[in-house]
Order: C-alpha cells, then structure tokens, then sequence
C-alpha cells in the first residue's frame, strides 16, 4: 500500500493536536508496512533537524513545500506572518492564495510520485488532495481533525473556508472524522451522506520520558492546569470563571493556562477584571518537554472546550497521570471513561469538580491509577489499522 | 420430594442528589425526592402491582399451597407509603393469606455489620418492629443486606432469636456439596441455613430474556422439569432474587409474568413437589453438615464476595467516614439526625461508587443513577462533609447541656 500524504509538521514544531495526529498515524501506518510519501507545508527558517530525527523509518519519504502556512491559521494570522518574511521570498498576498500556490506545489508532487491512495489532513490541504486525484485518479480520503464549526462555535463561520470544506468532503471518495461528535457535525453541517463518514478515534503516543523534578510551586500550591491554543474554540473563559468560583472555597491553589491564542488578551483582563490576577498564571506556547512537565505538576487538568472534536490532550494528561475534567462536547469524551466529564458552559459543575479533586484524595488517586490503566489501550496502531480498512475498501469500490 | 422455596427481595434505595461541594455547611436536602418518588411509582406500576396479584392468584388457585416469602427494607416500605400506598395494601392481602412469609433484615439496608455491630443489632430491631406494625407479622428467618453472610454473621443474629438464615450457594464454599440442602452454621445449633441455588434463581432473574443463552426461550415446563430433577438428591430448591426481576429487570413483553403464573403449575404437575416458606422448610428439614464461612460472602458479581461496596479506596474511605460519626450522630439523641445518618448507610450509595466493571459498562452501570462512580463519590462525600458539620453540631449541643 502506498499513501500520498498530505499533512503537519510533527512534533516539536507542531502547534497542537494536528502535528500531533499527523505523527502518531504516520508512525503506526509506517510500522504496519503503509509506505507513505508525506508532504507539508514547510516555513524555510525552520529547522528540520528533529522531525528527520523522529521518522526515522526507510518506508517514510518527505516531500517539502515551501510555505508559511500553518494549521488553525486564520487570515489575519498569516497577514502577520507575510508582512515579517523577506521581500524576495514568494508568498500568496493572502491566506487563501497561498492555499492555493500551495495546491499548484502539490498537483506537481503527485505527478512525481507514485501511489494508490490520497490521505489529507483538514482544509487547507483538501485543495491539494482534489488536484492529485484529478491528476492520477486515485481514491481521496479526507481526514477531519476539526471543522470550521467547531473553531468557531458555530458563529462567524468564515465562508470561504466551509466551502473548501464542504467541496472536498463532496469530492472525496472516503471521510475519516475523529470521533463521532466529528462525524454528526459533518452529516447535519456539510450534507454529507454519513455512509461515507467513517470514525477514527485518535491515539496518543505512550512513550514516557521518565524525569523526575522538585518543582518549586508545588511547595505551597496546588495546581489546576489548562493547556491548548487560547481561542474560543478551547473555553479558557470558562476556565477563569470556574478559577473564580474554586478560589472563593479554597486557598493554595493556582490556575496555569498553556498556550496561546487570539483570546490571550481577554482572558489576562478577565482574570484582573476578577480579582484573580495573582492566582491565574499564563506559561505562553509550550515545548513537548514543557508540555509533559505541565501535566506532572498539574493536580488537575481541565479541558473546558466548547467544541472539541477530539481531544488529544486528554489523553495526555491520563498519561502523566493529571486527573482530567473534560467537556462533553468532545470527541475524547466518547471513548474514555476514567475522566470527570462536564458541560463547558457549566461552570458551577467545574469548579464543583476542581474542589471535589483536590479535598478527596482518594478520588484524585483513584482517577490517576484507573486513568492511567484506561490510556494504555489508545495505541496508535488502532487508529492506523482503521485507516488501513478505509484505504481497502475505497480500493475496491 | 422438593420443595421450592420462593424468597424476593424488595427494596429502592433512597437516592441521594447531586450534592455540590458549594453547598456545604448549607444543610440542603440530601434525597433526589423527585426521582425517588418517580421510581418508586414507575415500579411499582410495572412490578410490584401486577406481581403481587399474580401472587396471590397462584395462592387462591392452588387452595394456599402456592407460598413465597419476602423481604421489604424499611426505606421501601417507607417510600411505599409515602407515594404508593396501594402497594402496601396488596402486599398486606398477601400476608393475610398465610402462605407468605415476611423476612427480617436491617431497616436501611446497610453494612452495618461490618463496621458497628450496635447499630446493626438496632436497625434489625428496627425493621422487625416495622414489619409487626405494618403486617402483624414476627420474621423468625434474618437475611442480610445482599446475602452478606459469614459464621459471625449466623452467630450473631442466633443470639437475636432467629431460627434460620439466608446465604449464597457459593461455589468456593459449597465445592461438592449441594444448595438444594439445609446446613447447619459452623459451631451453632439453634440456627439453620438456606442456601440460594444461584444457577436456578439466575435462569429466571438474569438470563430470562438472553436470547443469546443456549435454553432460551425459558418456559415454564422446562424450568419444571429442571427443578424436579432435584428429586432424590435435594430437599428444597431456594429460589432466591430480587423481586424487580418481574416486570422491571425481565420485562413484561418477554413473557415474564406468564412464566411466574404459569410455573408453580408446572411444578405441581409432578406429585412429589411442593412450595415452602423458608421457616416450613427450617421446620421440615434437617440441617445435613456443618458449613463454614469463615470470610464474608455476598450475592454480588461472579466474585460472590464485598468487592462491589469495599473494592476501591473511595468505598473504603466514605463507608470509614460515615461509621466514623457514630458516636456524634448517637450522642445527640436527635431521631431525625440518627435516620439520615443511616440512611447514608445504604449500600446501594458505595455500590455507585464500584470502578470494577465501569469500563464494560453492565449491570453496574445499568442501575447507577450517577454517569460514573466519580461522581457518586463526589456527591456522597459533599454530603458527608455537610452532615459532619450538623452531626457535630447538635452532639455538641447536647453534650454541653
């Protein structure tokens, strides 16, 4: 089986649970014999060093494309972005020129390369995958981590981006969404007959780096920890009130907030608004080594998300063992049963379950330990054994 | 000969609400009033009306030689009368028969034997007061909170003035020997012991409707047949299961009614059987060995033991902390705090609170009105927080006084 892929940077480049998917499946496919050729966009002052490093496997080829996009990039983000490169490098004057310069980039891959299938991950890259499939008439497959609905709650849905989406999910031969929370956003937003939507759940990578640390905060605080890109889509506002409502029933106690995002300004001021400025901490983007050193401190992890097609990082913390509250408008929530799971806009809920983990210890425990069993079985080779199936059956038809 | 003896369980819980960590020291309402009187109505509509007629249909038809005994906790029987009454009177018409006999058990139906044999002594008292008061009925048998059954157990409530005991036929302590037998607790005379014959009481109360289950459909002539077959090697065949079983657990449009009119028939058909209540079959049969229990054993799960309640450390730590309050709760001699203090003694709270099938999601699951034992745990030691406070509180004031 050989797979044009057309996908992220991996971590620690990766900005979040796309990298992160795009990894994990590459790897466990590679290990099951899938040669794959993988095509990302590729910024030219980054560095490669690491994720040649990563993927190491001789049945795994890289293809390049020069270009600054980056997943959950809005407009304005690649504005910015554009307006700090180097006159003489090329770049499409908007985000959606530049989606497009990189398609033309990708229509040429595919004429290179040979292959029986096409495995897209998320809009900006179902242009390309359209293009290769007119090229060779090969079977697509899209691969929906996340829809425009779920980044922007349903409101303000960019247009042009739902239509890009919707146009590939019509064009392609096989849809893979990430849970099914996913798949039913697909059928009732985007018409798509669901027959054609098959659902993968994510894995997370098991392997633990072993560290053992004194961390100065845990001296006298207990720590409750948010962690994912600051937007709307995530809930971080949700996070602060129930912080609120937490520290007016418990002292020692501090709220981390990881990552960044457009809604950084708001939240900072919600948390001064609130009086909790001193109480709420802000550790920016984080590295993989961060990351994991953020969920061994955390007491508590919340992840608040209003909508949530999977949710990676819940699997995260069950890894390193941080007792998770997690929204049930996520994917994650549908496979795991070992997390305390909420409605994002409840918030006395939240907080109600923030207290109950850190008074009962034997509720903390016990959530660590049966969570930490429950994890083991989100092997990558699951999922990857699942893409298998849908690249036989689009194969056969 | 066999006899067959029928004994069902009736009991619901007193649910607790979702109690928010925000609301101690508020001293709200602990009991989901609404949904307990919900359930209540709702079985009672689907199982306890419609079985008790049957019931005593079966008694009128076969001239009183139809028996069965029951065993109602105080908090059903509470609930019964507070929002299905009508309950109360058709099980009181099926006292009045004379073929039913009323079993003795503790009031709330805890595990107050394990934690504080006082309180356990008056909860039993309890119950036998109430059941006199309601049926004009002395239980002379004890079962305990889901057969929880040791040799400490049959001692004890021996020394109360009971003549027979309930426990599980389980594998691990029976080996070769038969359930269809009474046996005699280890070291003790006065008292004898009734086995449930688990895989004759489980084809009626848990795979009745499987359809993947190699006898289904279970008629009631092959059920017969099956008891008979006892004949020779057995003296009495104790039926043993919760009462809900009927209409609630095995629904009404599997057939489950028909089988329960329809199979005391069957069984008659063979001239050696007969129904026994379990103190007829004390009377009638001798005990043939001594059994030892030397550890608890219960009817729960396939491991027949206390995991179900004690097998996490959040079931230890809220069952610890609620006997914990024992001498606040009794110092305080304030009958409404000692009645919710055992109400939070209820087994079915720390049962919610089991992570061992969570995963497989089953009959756990099923009758769990929290989503996860988490929240179970959470709501009950919100509560217990809460009541800590007013149980300190009042023993203090009568301390002082």
């Amino acid at each position: 089986m050989k797979v044009l892929m057309f996908g992220w940077e991996f971590p620690p480049l990766s900005s979040g649970g796309l990298g992160t998917a795009c990894y994990g499946l590459t790897k466990g496919l590679s290990k099951k014999g899938v040669d794959i050729t993988f095509v990302l966009p590729y910024s030219a002052d980054a560095s490669d060093a690491d994720f040649v490093k990563l993927v190491s496997a001789n049945n795994i080829k890289i293809r390049k494309i020069s270009s600054v996009l980056q997943p959950y990039m809005s407009s304005q983000d690649y504005k910015m972005v554009v307006s700090k490169k180097p006159a003489q490098q090329i770049y499409g004057s908007t985000l959606f020129e530049e989606v497009y310069r990189y398609t033309l980039a990708a229509e040429r891959i595919a004429e290179e390369e040979d292959f029986d299938v096409i495995h897209c991950h998320d809009w900006m890259t179902f242009g390309a995958g359209i293009a290769a499939k007119k090229k060779k008439n090969k079977p697509l497959i899209l691969h929906v981590h996340a829809t425009e609905h779920d980044r922007t709650g349903g409101n303000s849905v960019n247009q042009y981006v739902y239509d890009m989406e919707r146009y590939g999910m019509h064009h392609a031969d096989a849809i893979i969404a990430v849970s099914n929370f996913t798949k039913n956003k697909i059928v009732a937003h985007y018409g798509v007959n669901p027959e054609k939507v098959n659902v993968v759940h994510n894995a997370v990578d098991l392997s633990q780096h072993d560290f053992r640390e004194n961390f100065e905060i845990k001296k006298n605080d207990r720590i409750v920890l948010f962690l994912g890109r600051v937007t709307l889509q995530k809930g971080p506002d949700y996070f602060v009130y129930a912080a609120k409502k937490v520290l007016e029933h418990e002292k020692n106690v501090k709220f981390i907030i990881a990552g960044s995002g457009d809604m950084e300004p708001f939240v900072i001021e919600k948390a001064a608004e609130l009086g909790i400025a001193d109480k709420v901490l802000f550790a920016g983007f984080l590295n993989q080594h961060d990351v994991e050193r953020a969920y061994k401190i955390a007491d508590v992890y919340v992840m608040p998300s209003v909508s949530e097609p999977f949710g990676i990082t819940a699997l995260e913390a069950m890894k390193n063992k941080a007792p998770a509250i997690i929204s049930k408008q996520s994917g994650v929530s549908e496979v795991v049963s070992h997390c305390l799971k909420v409605d994002f806009w409840d918030i006395d809920e939240i907080s109600n379950k923030i207290v109950a983990l850190l008074r009962y210890r034997q509720l903390h425990d016990a959530l660590r330990e049966n969570a930490y069993f429950e994890v083991k079985k989100f092997n990558w080779s699951i999922p990857a054994e699942k893409c298998i199936q849908v690249y036989n059956h689009v194969l056969k038809q | 000969m066999v006899s067959v003896c029928f004994y069902f369980q009736v009991h619901q819980p007193m649910r607790l609400r979702n109690y928010s960590v925000f609301e101690i020291g508020h001293h709200n309402n602990y009991f989901n009033e609404q949904k307990n009187e919900a359930i209540i109505k709702k079985v009672a509509k689907k199982c306890y009306i419609p079985a008790n007629k049957i019931v005593l249909d079966l008694i009128n038809k076969t001239d009183g030689r139809f028996k069965a005994a029951y065993s109602m906790t105080g908090i059903v029987l509470e609930q019964f009368e507070r929002h299905a009454p009508e309950v109360v009177d058709s099980f009181r018409q099926l006292v009045d028969t004379g073929c039913v006999e009323m079993l003795d058990e503790t009031y709330h139906h805890t595990l107050s034997f394990l934690y504080s044999k006082d309180d356990f002594r008056e909860q039993v008292q309890m119950h036998n007061k109430k059941i006199r008061k309601m049926f004009n009925f002395k239980p002379k048998v004890f079962r305990n909170t889901e057969l929880i059954y040791s040799n400490e157990i049959a001692g004890f409530v021996e020394k109360m003035g009971y003549k027979g005991i309930i426990a599980e036929g389980a594998d691990h302590i029976l080996q070769w020997r038969s359930p269809n037998f009474l046996y005699k607790p280890s070291g003790l005379n006065g008292i004898k012991l009734l086995l449930k014959n688990y895989r004759l009481s489980d084809d009626i109360a848990f795979r009745f409707s499987e359809k993947s289950w190699k006898e289904f459909p279970l008629t009631a002539e092959k059920y017969a047949d099956w008891v008979s077959q006892v004949n020779g090697n057995g003296n009495v065949v104790n039926l043993f299961m919760d009462y809900e079983t009927f209409g609630e657990h095995q629904w009404e449009d599997k057939g489950i009614f028909e089988f329960l009119k329809h199979m005391p028939h069957e069984i008659f058909k063979h001239p050696d059987n007969d129904f026994v209540t379990p103190s007829e079959a004390i009377r009638r049969y001798n005990a043939v060995a001594e059994l030892d229990f030397p550890s608890f054993v219960s009817w729960a799960d396939v491991e027949r033991d206390m995991s179900a309640w004690l097998g996490n450390k959040m079931q230890q730590e809220a069952l610890r902390d609620i006997y914990l309050l024992e001498t606040a709760v009794k110092l305080s001699r304030n009958p409404a705090l000692i009645d919710e203090w055992r109400k939070l003694q209820t087994s079915d709270h720390f049962y919610y609170m089991c992570t061992k099938w969570f995963n497989d999601g089953d009959v756990h699951k099923y009758f769990n009105p929290y989503d996860s034992p988490y929240e179970a745990f959470i709501s009950y030691m919100n509560i217990l927080n809460d009541f800590r406070i007013k149980a300190n509180r009042l023993s203090e004031i009568k301390v002082g006084e």
